[in-house]
């Protein structure tokens, strides 16, 4: 009954993240309505037949801005998850390949280091200095996942190196580079798709955040944090403003969320024993 | 233990030095003199120039990177180009609002966390298990900011039973301080309770699994002896350990929810400098964080030694 429930957590979570990557897919081609376009004459609508999630103050329609909003979260959050992986990764290798090596240290080090530091403050910084906007935003995620990525690598290769397949590959003759990238990667890359999920959906929330204090995307490029900022002063008497852009957010994290769940179920059912 | 004390504190001090050094180096990236953009456009070189001496920033890079760091050891955090005012004065100012905001929030979690792992954990497979897994689920997916705005149209715009917004500061009295402070403590704590509850859960069925619990049983304890004498206290290990690094994230979290509700603390400071570019009051609170979250990330790794000799032999 137990592997029903992971079963539909996987089905779920991949529709919900599905939606919105088709949503951000299309809206390059199709929106109901420009987002560019300013309709003060239908402003702040409320949800109906014309604009099925209403219009904005200046008349943009929601539905069309959550969906081009959609482009903005999984660009930002793709490439945050990409930095993490590509740098995180190979620095995870190379510290379990050569453990207990001065080299391991400095690695082990900097991910300390890193992590001292919350995604917020590394993007205050990277805005003091080179000022807001979306790039500025993925690198901020994107340092914040190195460490991520470095450390479970790490932990997972150092056990991956004790078994018998890896003595027989350096029996073999093999250095530690190629042992890292032909046997080590290939058993983790289960392990990496799941965290990447999980990191997938904490870029989305941490993308949301920058953009809402006005540290992401800058306007014309709509971003669903950015348009909860706008609808704060105007939640009192048009709380549709407020309500579509959050169920979007919440249902792409939730998505990946469960999506990631039931991955790590799928590839690996002993880990449904420990979880439950 | 002494010695092992001793190694995590050497990599505390590390730490902060080196992080101290990376916060230094990025903000003086920034291109543009604090002197003229706090004199304006129309200022003379020579009163430029004479401010720059008397904000010291003539002196090498080095030289001010010591006297910033020194000053810190003393409680100095420089004076802030925009308001000409000691930044340790802002900073206390604020931090008396950020602070208790972070130790509500973390109260809160953990009251509401406790209490619904425990269920979830004892009751496994139950319809309350089932309903507190998905609702931690919905907890861990929702921002926080919008949650906040949530709260406030709902108890703040629909039932006034409290303030959208803004601090009446501590001199109004405690409860008044408190009240404002509690909104915001709430939005910041569910995702928190949420991460923290499915903790418990799994701690404690982990624990329950355990040989030592089959023994106390078999001696006869009841249920709930068993639960509250033997489970909780080992399941409780790693929860702790949760807990404290939740501090970190909570302060920084802080961050944005004090901008939802307009509260005048170290978040509503933070952006207030960068839009006025006043680096030297970006440098110290991002520092002053740091800080927090090395602490507390130091203080978690003692406390676990002390409560688990098992580690002090492992590092």
């Amino acid at each position: 009954m137990e592997s029903g429930i992971f079963r539909r957590n996987l089905v779920i979570g991949a529709v919900l993240a599905l939606i919105f990557l088709l949503a951000a897919i299309v809206s390059f081609f199709w929106t109901p309505y420009d987002v560019t376009q300013l309709d003060i004459a239908n402003k702040l609508k409320k949800p109906g037949s014309q604009y099925w999630f209403g219009t904005d103050h200046f008349g943009r329609d929601i539905f069309s801005m959550i969906m081009v909003g959609a482009r903005t979260s999984i660009a930002v959050a793709i490439v945050a998850v990409g930095i993490g992986l590509t740098v995180g990764v190979p620095l995870g290798l190379a510290a379990a390949a050569w453990r207990h090596s001065l080299l391991d240290e400095l690695i082990m080090r900097s991910n300390d280091l890193v992590f001292a530091f919350p995604a917020l403050l590394i993007a205050i910084m990277i805005t003091a200095v080179f000022g807001p906007g979306a790039v500025n935003a993925i690198i901020a995620i994107g340092i914040f996942n190195i460490p991520v990525f470095a450390r479970l690598t790490r932990g997972a290769a150092l056990s991956l190196w004790t078994r018998d397949f890896i003595l027989a590959a350096r029996t073999a003759g093999k250095n530690a580079f190629r042992i890292s990238v032909e046997h080590i990667l290939p058993n983790i890359v289960n392990l990496l798709i799941v965290q990447g999920t999980i990191q997938f959906s904490l870029g989305i929330l941490a993308e949301a955040g920058l953009s809402y204090v006005g540290l992401g995307a800058q306007p014309p490029i709509p971003s669903w944090g950015r348009m909860l900022a706008e609808s704060q002063t105007m939640i009192s008497f048009a709380p549709h403003l407020a309500l579509f852009p959050g169920f979007a957010i919440v249902l792409t994290v939730l998505g990946l969320n469960l999506f990631g769940d039931g991955l790590r179920d799928y590839f690996d059912p002993r880990l449904r024993q420990q979880s439950r | 233990m002494l010695r092992f004390v001793l190694k995590r504190l050497l990599s505390l001090v590390a730490t902060l030095a080196v992080a101290s050094v990376v916060i230094f180096i990025a903000i003086e990236v920034v291109p543009g003199d604090p002197a003229s953009y706090m004199l304006g456009l129309n200022a003379e070189p020579d009163t430029v120039q004479a401010l720059r001496d008397e904000l010291g920033l003539n002196a090498s890079k080095i030289t001010r990177y010591f006297q910033w760091v020194g000053g810190m050891v003393h409680g100095d955090f420089g004076t802030s180009y925009t308001y000409r005012t000691p930044v340790s004065a802002m900073i206390a100012d604020r931090i008396g609002i950020s602070l208790p905001l972070a130790l509500y929030a973390l109260l809160l979690s953990t009251v509401i966390a406790f209490p619904a792992g425990i269920i979830a954990a004892t009751r496994r497979g139950s319809v309350a298990d089932v309903s507190i897994m998905g609702a931690t689920q919905l907890g861990v997916a929702i921002p926080n900011f919008w949650f906040a705005m949530l709260l406030v149209l709902f108890f703040s715009i629909q039932l006034r039973w409290f303030s959208a917004g803004g601090f009446p500061g501590w001199d109004e009295g405690f409860f008044a301080g408190v009240k404002a402070l509690t909104l915001p403590a709430v939005a910041l704590a569910l995702p928190q309770a949420s991460i923290l509850a499915r903790v418990m859960r799994s701690s404690l069925l982990d624990t329950l699994g355990e040989d030592f619990i089959r023994t106390a049983r078999a001696k006869g304890l009841t249920t709930r002896q068993t639960l509250w004498r033997h489970a909780l206290r080992n399941a409780l290990i790693p929860v702790l350990t949760i807990i404290g690094l939740q501090f970190s994230f909570l302060l920084a979290g802080a961050i944005i929810i004090e901008n939802v509700f307009f509260l005048p603390g170290l978040g509503r400071l933070i952006f207030q400098a960068i839009s006025q570019r006043d680096l030297i009051v970006v440098e110290s609170v991002v520092m002053l964080l740091v800080f927090a979250v090395v602490l507390v990330t130091f203080l978690v790794d003692v406390a676990y030694a002390v409560a688990d000799p098992r580690l002090r032999a492992q590092r």
